[in-house]
Parts: C-alpha cells; structure tokens; sequence
C-alpha cells in the first residue's frame, strides 16, 4: 500500500535533489572564498598591536574595581593599571621600587617610621591633585570596621590599625598615618619594617578619590555606583572607559597622569574568561596578547614545539597540604614527618605538574631578595620509615584512615593521586581517601578545621619571607592547622625588632626550620607561572610577584617600522 | 468564551503558584549550602564577616530576610550582586539576557532551518538509506553533548579554517558558532520531531486521496502534509526557547560569550544570594511564560484539552 507513495515521493524530490546539489556547491564556493579572503585578513592582535592596545586575559571577572574590596590576582592585575600606589613597581625586579606618586620616601634609623614625600604634579583622573590627605583618608576607608574590607589586616602594619579594624579604638587620627601637609605624608609602624616600601605597593594601600567615594555614598558604603565607567576616578596610569560584565574591561591612557608623555601603550582591554582551554584557543586565534594562565596538559605540547610564546617563569608561591594538628593521626609529629618525607616531590614537578615548578624544600620559596629558606624536606624513604615507627605505627597497615581534601580540580587531583601512591608504596599506608570539594565548601571546611589533610597554596603579597612565614603564627586567621609554637611565634616578634636585613633572615631562617621540623604543613612545590606571550609584547620581563608595571609595556612587531 | 477565560485565569493562577515555589525553594537552598559569599582566597578574619553579614543583612532571622526579599521582589528589585561589587543583579541579568537571548533565537532558526527540511524529507524517504542516515545522524547530533560540538566546532570553523573568531563578544564573531552548537542540537530534535509527525500525517486517508487525483507529489508534500506535520514543532518552540536560553551554559563558556547562563553557574559557585536568586527566577518565569503560551495557543487550537 504504501509503496506506490514512497516511489512517487522519491521522484517528486528528485528536482529538490538537484536543487540542494546546486546549493551545497554554492556553498562550497562561498566557503572556499572566504577560507582565501581570510589568510590575508588582519587579526585582531595585529590591529591591537598598530593600536598599542593590548589585550589580557585575566582569569575570572573582577569582584571589583575598587582597591579597598577585592583581594584576588587577577583583581590587582586590573587595579595596577589604572590606580598608582606611592611606590610603584619595577618593570625588572621585584625587589626594586620605582617612585609612584611618592617621589622619594625615607626612613627613621629603626624602620619604624617612614616618610614619603608626594610629587605636586601626579593628578587624579578628572584633574584634581592627588594629595596625602587623600591617602590618609583612603587608609582609613579600608581600616574602618563598618567597611568591612575583606584584605584589611595589610595595612595592620600601621601603628593602632589592628585595634581600630576590630572597632576597639574608634579615633583613627590614633592611627600611625599622618599628612603633616598636601605632600608629605608619615607612617608610623607597629614595628620596624625595613621593607614598607615594598608593602605600600600591594593593591589594599592605593588611594581613592574621595570627592568621587562621597559622591555616590558614604565613606563606608561598600555597594555603591563609583566603580561604573563614567564615574570611576582613578590616578594611574590608565583609567576606565568599558566595563561590561564577563565580556571585558576597557582602560585607556588617562592624559592626566603625571607621567603621561612616558606612557607606551594606549590602553589595555582585560577579557575575564576563566574557561582556561577558551583562553588558549582564544591566543591562538589571535585575540589575545596574553592568557592568564594556560592548562597543564597543554604545556607539554608547546614544549614540544618550542613555542616562543610560552612563558615558565619562577613565581613567589608555595603549594602545599596542610595538617590538621589537632587530631589523630596527624596530631602526631613524627607521623607528619613520615608523611612529608615520603612525598617525592621530583616525581611531582616532572611527570604531573610538568610548569617547571621547583621542588620545596622549605616552606618560603628562595627569592631574589636574598632570603634562603632552610633545606630540610627532601623525599627520603627510609627516614619517612623511620618516623612512621617512631609514631608508633609497625607498618603503614596500622594508620587509622584518613582522608586528603581538595578543592575541585583535576590538577589538583593527580598531585593527590601521587601523594597517595607514595605514602602506599614508601610507608604501607593504604586507607588515604581523597575527597573533592566545590570551592566555598573546602574553605569552610579548612576553617572549621573538620579536616586531615587538606590542599592548599600560597602566594606572597610582597618580596619578604614574612608573607609566607607570618601565616603560621598562633591564632592567624590563615593558619587553620591548630598548629601553635611559642618559640615560632616569639622568633617571628624579634625579628621585626631587626633592622639589619641579614639578621632579620637569620631569624626568620630559624622560625622556619621550627615549621620545618614540625611540619604541620607539607611542602609540594614551589610555584610557576606557565602562560603565553605575543612576541609582540616589548618590555614584559619576569618578575617573582608577577605585578607587571603596565606605563613600561610596548606593543610592536619586530621587523615593522615604529613611529 | 467563560470557559476560555476560566482556563487562562487558572493556568496563569498555576504558574504563578509554581513560581512562588521556586523563588521560595531556592532561596532556602542557597542558604543550606555551606561557606558563604565573603570568604575569599585568604582568611577574612571573623570581625569582618560579621561585619559584612551585618551591613548586607544577613545577619537577621533567615524568614524575615526571607519576607524582605520577597517584598523587594514584588518591586522588581533583585537586590545587589555579592560576586560584582557595584552592580545590582537587575543590572547584570540586564547585561546577560541579551546575549542568551541573541543565541537562543538564532540557535532556535538554525535548529528550524535545518530540522524541518532534514524531518520532511526523512519522512518522504521514509525507511530507505537516506532516511536511515539522516535518522542516525540526527541520533548522534542528541548523543554528542555541545561540550564536545562546540570545541569541536572552534577548532575547526575559527582555528582552522579561520571564518570566525574562536571566542569572545564584542566586535567577534564567536557567538555564531554558540548558536550553531545550540542550533544543531536542537536541530537533531526538530528533525526527529518533524519526521515523526509528517510521517503522522503521510499515512492518512487525505493524502491517499490527493496522490489518488493526481495531485503533484511534491505539492501533495508541502500543501497538503507539511501543515499538519509542522504543528508540534511549532508547540515545541516554546519550551525549545526557553531550554536554549537557559541552556547555554556551555556554550557562553567555551566560547567566552557573557550570557545569563554563566552568571547561573558562578552565581552559585560565589554564594552569591541574589543572583542565584534572581537568575533562578529569570530562567523560572522564562519557561513559565512559555509552556503558559504554549497552553492557550493549544487550548485555542484544540478545545478539547481546556477541559482537562
């Protein structure tokens, strides 16, 4: 019955057939045209390149444009081009400081007090000079309690800002910061701390515009509309044009800056794309200058290529897995230290990790600063053994389980994995569970310490030890191992009574062969950043803090005539 | 005519009564899951917490926060963004909804463009190898999750080929590939979809009569069959646009496109309260609007399911 329709059917359609055959090679040719059209097309990054715009990939969207608010890298890659601390970065070194709106800064014989002496020409963005006053005013914007500000315990170097924060003294002028005039403004420190100038330059110490922050609120309003381009003042460099939500943020050269004329670039374009496989194909398909990181198992193909665009450069961070010292069984030194010393880290950087990271040794990465962490954790089965014994256990059959926990990431997973198949192979121990997290649930759970071992890393906000070391003081809000040594603490309190830079890492060396020794921490690798750069870019050198000083950037393409 | 009005006013009553639910549900689930919105990468210590908790409101009685909420909702306000210091989440769904709605409608064309032909002419061919292949191939495009089509399709059409850009939106022409990879999808559907209901329609008595008086078989296709056939499909775009505007998730992610469907996911990743809420309800009211259309398109077509 049917078959009759379906042969007519067929011979109906054969005319349609024709039809979509003449199509199909329509199409073929419109494609073959575009395909030759688009070899010669200019790229974006060629157009970026002729228009000193360069374009970034930043990782994940700004939790804000304002200094006092956000904590995050990729938030503070964004702040350093468009505001200006009183000390700026170096483009070379880390270790260097350059003169922001500070011209030169001295200090008393004990590096209690510093002095920084304002230049009268740097300018916000609309114009206005920018002055002590608007530095101690931005000082006690992010210290004020009702504020809130989530990265304020930066600033407790100043002299009562802790007490303060905490609303225990509510008169900030009790604050050790002062503007004795327009341009000359005094800190006074809780302690010596020869390395302020390094500190000031971190993103919590640039200043805001308080004609702007008062306009669309109060002081302390946290959720105001001053952030938004068209509003937004700023004094860097740079200054907001664009912002549009997960797309991108615009800023472009800002003609009041104070060191206009010596600013290459016209502007920067930050795209937020934090799908880390998009950034790499967005690099390739030349819409990029630069990507915010790129995925591991991507590196040994650029490796292989030799790609002159990849970028593995030492990083001031550590990654490592915490112990939870208050309970068994990593309650037990000498089980943490069996733990530590049957991690084979070598293995990890090579065969896992594969970004050229370092094996640590110690908890402080090395840096240029001249700082060397003491050499004590080195993969060594037989003391791992040792130890194991010591803490009681015959064999590793007798360990109670326990379990790591990390948060969500396949990277993070093989590390475990390893560490897992070490502590199985070297020490017996069989039940070590891994357990993945969603992000905000592994940081509760890391606070509420309902841990054993928990993953984790750190990265330093300037170039001292002490921003790695001071975590692992009784009671620090990062601490969350329970771990508590009085000789520990009370090393770490001399040594900023030390002004001499050598003993104070004396000192400081000392505390951390305590943390060394005690291992309540166990110490992987010590970071790198692996991404990829346009050759395109001039003048982008490797720095330990990654903090790139954007005013000193260029873009053009060798083998092309500049103006 | 009383009977039509009495099933809008009921229908409209039932998704209103759904919504609430919804906006109710996810606002006390969002608060069960643990961490918050103000930890960060490094400790905050406890005063700020507090102190933030307080100066967002967080610290009252959660159905009292509960009853605020629900006023400020009945005044359109979503409240303020926790995860985008600054701007309030009517303003980032205002940003956002553009873009998923720009890649729904073009994925919901490209899905008709080629579902309808791909199901008519299945169905013309039915049981034979072209139906045979046009069928598996459709039965893959329903397999292949978009997050496999998707890089797929950058690879090849921007990286390779160079046509297009591999991502982003302003001044990029990433987000055609976003819609191909919705529209394809989709497409498999339609073309099932279609297929079926043609077939449907091919096998009855009036069909048999026009091919019996000579009608020409292609006019016999489209004047006579095609009509009855499209009718699902066309019930069907409702839900399928909703479904892409909400589905995009993937899709805005590989190809870094700043659509609603990524705030959905890094909302609730952030703990950002409010915009899990107003997302939520943004999708919720979406999909209600859409099957309530759907309902009374139906019911004025067919009166016979307003009794039901």
């Amino acid at each position: 019955m049917i078959s009759p329709l379906r042969d007519t059917a067929r011979k109906g359609l054969d005319p349609q057939q024709g039809y979509l055959r003449d199509l199909t090679l329509l199409g073929l040719c419109l494609v073959m045209g575009l395909g030759t059209s688009s070899c010669n097309r200019e790229t974006k990054v060629d157009i970026a390149t002729r228009e000193k715009i360069l374009l970034l990939g930043n990782g994940g969207e700004p939790k804000a444009l304002d200094p006092h608010l956000v904590s995050s890298v990729g938030d503070a890659n964004i702040l350093r081009a468009i505001f200006e601390g009183l000390v700026a970065y170096d483009p070379g070194a880390d270790t260097k400081n350059e003169p922001g709106v500070a011209e030169r800064w001295e200090a008393n014989d004990d590096f209690s007090e510093w002095r920084f002496f304002l230049r009268n020409d740097a300018r916000w963005s609309n114009g206005d000079p920018v002055t002590a006053h608007d530095f101690v005013y931005s000082y006690n914007r992010i210290l004020h309690p009702d504020f809130a500000a989530p990265y304020s315990s930066m600033l407790y170097f100043l002299k009562n800002a802790e007490p303060f924060n905490k609303g225990e003294i509510e008169d900030f002028s009790q604050v050790g910061v002062k503007a004795v005039n327009d341009f000359e403004l005094v800190c006074t420190l809780e302690s010596p701390t020869p390395f302020f100038p390094d500190v000031v330059k971190h993103t919590t110490w640039l200043p805001v515009h308080r004609p702007t922050i008062e306009k669309f609120g109060t002081m302390t309003a946290t959720f105001t509309d001053w952030q938004k381009p068209g509003n937004h003042v700023s004094n860097g460099a740079f200054r907001l044009t664009d912002w549009r939500i997960n797309a991108h943020i615009k800023v472009r050269k800002n003609p009041h800056y104070w060191d206009a004329p010596n600013v290459k670039l016209n502007g920067l374009n930050f795209y937020p794309i934090d799908n880390t496989f998009t950034e790499e194909k967005a690099f390739r398909g030349n819409l990029l200058h630069y990507t915010y990181i790129i995925p591991n198992n991507l590196i040994p193909r650029y490796e292989a290529k030799n790609d002159p665009n990849l970028r593995t450069e030492t990083y001031a961070g550590t990654y490592f897995y915490r112990c939870n010292t208050t309970q068994a069984p990593t309650d037990n030194v000498d089980f943490r230290r069996a733990l530590a010393y049957s991690i084979n880290q070598e293995t990890i950087v090579k065969y896992v990790t594969q970004g050229g990271q370092e094996p640590a040794y110690g908890f402080t990465p090395p840096s240029e600063a001249g700082y060397h962490p003491p050499d004590v954790i080195h993969y060594d089965p037989d003391k791992a053994i040792e130890f194991l014994k010591k803490a009681g256990y015959e064999s590793g059959a007798d360990v109670p389980e326990f379990t790591i926990i990390l948060n969500t990431s396949d990277a993070h997973k093989d590390i475990a994995v390893a560490i897992q198949d070490g502590w199985k192979k070297v020490l017996g121990i069989e039940k070590v569970k891994i357990e993945n997290q969603e992000w905000k649930v592994y940081q509760q759970t890391v606070i509420d310490m309902k841990y054993d071992v928990a993953r984790a890393g750190w990265i330093g906000d300037y170039v001292d030890p002490t921003t790695f070391l001071g975590i692992w003081r009784g009671g620090d809000s990062n601490n969350n191992t329970g771990w508590e040594n009085a000789d520990y603490d009370r090393l770490l309190r001399e040594s900023a009574l030390l002004s001499e830079t050598n003993e104070r890492y004396a000192k400081l060396a000392e505390a951390e062969s305590i943390l060394l020794d005690e291992v309540p921490v166990l110490p992987i690798y010590w970071y790198t950043r692996v991404y990829l750069l346009h050759e395109d870019v001039k003048n982008w050198n490797p720095l330990l803090l990654d903090n790139h000083p954007y005013k000193h950037i260029d873009l053009h393409r060798d083998g092309e005539e500049t103006e | 005519m009383m009977d039509t009005i009495r099933y809008i006013l009921s229908r409209f009553g039932q998704s209103v009564f759904a919504l609430l639910c919804i906006v109710t549900i996810t606002f006390f689930l969002a608060r069960l899951a643990p961490g918050g919105p103000f930890l960060d990468d490094k400790a905050v210590p406890e005063h700020l917490i507090e102190q933030m908790n307080r100066n967002y409101g967080f610290d009252k009685p959660l159905v009292v926060q509960y009853g605020l909420y629900l006023g400020r909702l009945v005044t359109g306000d979503l409240g303020p963004s926790l995860g985008n210091k600054g701007f309030t989440v009517n303003e980032v769904i205002a940003e956002g909804f553009p873009v998923s709605f720009i890649l729904g409608i073009c994925g919901l064309v490209i899905a008709l463009i080629i579902g309808v032909p791909v199901g008519v002419f299945a169905a013309a061919k039915r049981n034979t190898a072209v139906d045979y292949t046009l069928m598996t191939i459709a039965m893959l495009g329903i397999c292949l999750p978009t997050f496999v089509i998707a890089p797929l399709l950058g690879e090849i059409f921007a990286l390779k080929l160079g046509w297009f850009d591999v991502a982003m939106w302003e001044d990029s022409s990433a987000w055609f590939l976003g819609a191909l990879t919705l529209g394809l999808y989709y497409s498999a559907y339609i073309a099932r979809l279609t297929r079926g209901s043609m077939l449907d329609v091919l096998s009855q008595d009036f069909i048999r009569t026009a091919h019996a008086k000579g009608v020409a078989p292609l006019k016999v296709l489209f004047k006579h069959a095609f009509r009855g056939g499209i009718t699902p499909v066309v019930a069907y775009l409702g839900p399928a646009l909703a479904g892409l505007i909400g589905g995009s998730f993937v899709v805005e992610t590989v190809f870094g496109l700043p659509g609603l469907g990524q705030h959905f996911i890094k909302a609730a990743t952030n703990r950002d309260y409010w915009l899990i809420n107003g997302t939520v309800t943004v999708f919720a009211v979406l999909i209600l609007v859409m099957n309530f259309l759907v309902d009374i398109v139906q019911a004025w077509l067919d009166p016979r399911t307003r009794g039901k």
